[in-house]
């Protein structure tokens, strides 16, 4: 692949799709199906019929989409045409594409399609404005990807020039001499997987299954036999037994599912960095997924270490860029730079992808604490929670019917709120390194986040009563990317205008009063 | 710069927006007290717990009508230079917040219904982040006229998409 010719031409998706829509919504009503199966006509199976209807109508509604979804790429635009009796158009600018996500489940691997997810920063949320091709072949799906991304191989080349230039130089696609490697999965960090707790989503679709399995499909579970049988056998035993048992089940089916979770996840995850000016990740056992990621819209980066995986020395790594929302449904994936993997690994790719970011490194220099103040701030603030609720349970318990160990678990579990504030406090620090803002915060989710100074749009400075006798205030940085805004948690006024005036020079002088700090010149302020 | 603090920016919002915060709240108040009454004469339980919960409300309502708009106007300010937009908010939780003109995105300016009534209007700039709005509240509506035509104007002078 040379040079692209301008595309005018509305391409469709792939006709294979029609195969897959019936087959994706069988498995969407699969319960009720089931249901159907287990209770027959005896009971009158009217309402299953409907089901039954409605999976067709559901059928239908599928198939039309492949016939009303169309897509183009111009010099400038992106567009899909979709809808039947609302018609719509989707127009993105090119220059505004910032990630590419390319998706294939089970189904489309194995009928060679992938679905492409084009991300465009703000338009995400607002309107609904995403552009999202379900699905394409895969190499259909390879070869927008490099056409969506890979425009020009100066990657700071400003957006203007490109849209200037008409169809830009598309880099070829070809993997392996344009691409160094990051990261690669190693076997070993599987260990890793028991200690992320995606089992427990496991837990919950297993228990949402079973719940439309016994209300939709007039499954009466208890007259299973061996849920019977174990439900028998928890009664007869002694109540700490029983507990036990229970928890014990618990933790190792989560162990196991999280583990299952983690391979189905992050099998074969790579990063690499393509010589156009993009990060590529490509991961998944059964759904692969390939997200990639323009560098130039990359603002930093988040070490973040859930308390379990913290325990035995693991973090993730994740992205900060403008067009991946931290957090925001399918697009949480996207932006994972590293799955649990051993700490010294997460920074030292972290350190490979900020392309060394200088000495010292922001994403391993010591931290600023916050001092006495913040301490003593993080310990009222837990205990004061922790005594709020007491309070209500115990009020409940003396005034109305409520039995009194939630209240008395609640004074026994004190010493362990003790324990999380002071991990909260030794977990709070900030600085400033090489051109990156630094800040920790956290316990059940410890996070260090590494924000470059450019990409901080302005500063807000918060301060509550009790903030304001303590004399410390709350600093967020605000930015495009992830998050949208990053906080330095309960920091000295004084120090939180130190790292302002250091991080955006010259944004914060005429604004200062105070220390040696210059005053504010009058012809520069608006009267 | 140990004692280094942030001055107040130099402008103070216009005066009717007192009025402006205290019919606010004041209609916020009232109600929640209707709902108050309505449900103590409807529900023929407990009066005693009903009449304590209005008369709670009835105080915590006078206490912050009374105190909040007063406090919120000394408080409230706001600054715009060629540079920089500075703004500070809040009463009992207060908020300086500072966005640099070249990364504004839009400047818009509103009139509620309520706002009509005292002849004011609110200033509202964003930039690219979702977390750093900056909102101007209670400017009559000249100010906010010409504070929208001025920070469009410096907007304009500057490119990039501001993120």
């Amino acid at each position: 692949m040379t040079a692209t010719p301008v595309e005018t031409d509305w391409r469709r998706l792939s006709p294979r799709m029609l195969v897959i829509h019936p087959f994706q919504e069988v498995v969407r009503a699969a319960p009720a199906l089931i249901g159907l199966l287990f209770a027959g006509s005896s009971s009158g199976g009217e309402g299953h019929l409907w089901s039954l209807v409605g999976v067709g109508i559901m059928v239908l509604f599928g198939m039309l989409r492949w016939f009303t979804t169309t897509y183009r790429i111009t010099a400038e635009h992106v567009q899909v045409r979709k809808g039947l009796l609302n018609r719509k158009v989707v127009t993105v600018p090119r220059d505004r594409v910032r990630t590419v996500d390319v998706t294939s489940h089970i189904l489309h691997r194995l009928l060679g399609l992938a679905r492409v997810e084009v991300g465009t920063g703000m338009s995400d949320r607002k309107r609904g404005g995403e552009l999202k091709l379900d699905a394409l072949s895969v190499a259909e799906a390879a070869r927008l990807r490099v056409e969506l991304l890979h425009r020009s191989p100066v990657a700071d080349t400003p957006p203007e020039d490109i849209a200037a230039t008409g169809v830009p130089a598309v880099v070829a696609g070809a993997p392996g001499a344009d691409e160094t490697e990051l990261a690669v999965l190693r076997p070993q960090w599987i260990r890793y997987g028991p200690f992320t707790l995606s089992g427990l989503v496991a837990v919950g679709v297993i228990a949402g299954f079973l719940s439309r399995l016994a209300s939709e499909g007039n499954v009466d579970l208890g007259q299973v036999g061996p849920v019977r049988e174990t439900w028998r056998w928890l009664s007869a035993a002694a109540l700490p037994l029983a507990v036990a048992t229970v928890v014990l089940v618990l933790a190792l089916f989560v162990g196991v599912a999280s583990t299952i979770g983690y391979l189905l996840a992050f099998w074969n995850f790579r990063l690499t960095r393509h010589r156009g000016g993009t990060l590529h990740v490509t991961r998944g056992l059964v759904t692969t997924r390939a997200t990639t990621v323009e560098e130039r819209r990359l603002r930093g980066v988040e070490v973040s270490e859930p308390l379990l995986l913290r325990a035995v020395r693991g973090a993730r790594l994740i992205a900060i860029t403008t067009g991946l929302r931290v957090g925001q449904g399918a697009q949480r994936g996207g932006s994972m730079l590293l799955p649990p993997a051993p700490k010294a690994e997460a920074e030292a790719v972290a350190v490979r992808v900020l392309r060394g970011a200088g000495d010292p490194s922001p994403v391993t220099v010591p931290l600023t604490t916050h001092g006495s103040a913040a301490v003593r701030r993080r310990f009222t603030r837990a205990f004061g929670v922790h005594a709020a609720v007491t309070a209500v349970l115990l009020y409940c318990w003396l005034w109305s019917d409520l039995p009194s160990w939630p209240g008395l678990t609640m004074v026994a579990l004190l010493p362990l709120t003790a324990l999380m504030a002071a991990d909260r406090a030794r977990n709070l620090g900030h600085t400033l390194a090489s051109g990156y803002l630094v800040s920790r915060t956290g316990s059940l989710v410890r996070r260090r986040v590494v924000l470059e100074c450019d990409g901080i749009i302005g500063w807000n400075v918060e301060r509550s009563f009790f903030q304001r006798r303590a004399g410390l205030v709350t600093l967020t940085a605000t930015t495009a990317a992830g998050r949208q805004g990053y906080r330095v948690q309960d920091v000295a006024l004084a120090e939180a205008l130190r790292i302002a005036a250091a991080g955006s020079p010259g944004l914060l002088d005429p604004f200062l009063a105070g220390g040696d700090a210059v005053p504010a010149a009058e012809g520069q302020v608006r009267r | 710069m140990d004692n280094a603090t942030l001055r107040p920016p130099l402008n103070r919002v216009s005066r009717t927006a007192i009025w402006y915060w205290t019919t606010r709240a004041a209609l916020g108040w009232l109600f929640l007290a209707a709902v108050q009454v309505v449900w103590l004469v409807l529900d023929d339980g407990d009066r005693a717990v009903h009449v304590a919960a209005l008369a709670a409300t009835v105080v915590a309502a006078v206490a912050h009508v009374a105190v909040m708009p007063q406090w919120r106007y000394r408080v409230h300010r706001w600054e715009a230079t060629p540079a920089a937009v500075f703004t500070r908010s809040g009463w009992f939780k207060q908020e300086w917040r500072i966005a640099p003109v070249s990364r504004i995105q839009t400047v818009d300016s509103r009139r509620g219904p309520l706002e009509q009534l005292f002849r004011l209007a609110n200033v509202t700039v964003t930039t690219a982040s979702a977390a750093g709005p900056l909102k101007v509240d209670g400017l009559d509506r000249d100010t906010a006229q010409r504070l929208v035509a001025e920070l469009t104007a410096n907007a304009q002078a500057t490119a990039g998409d501001a993120t």
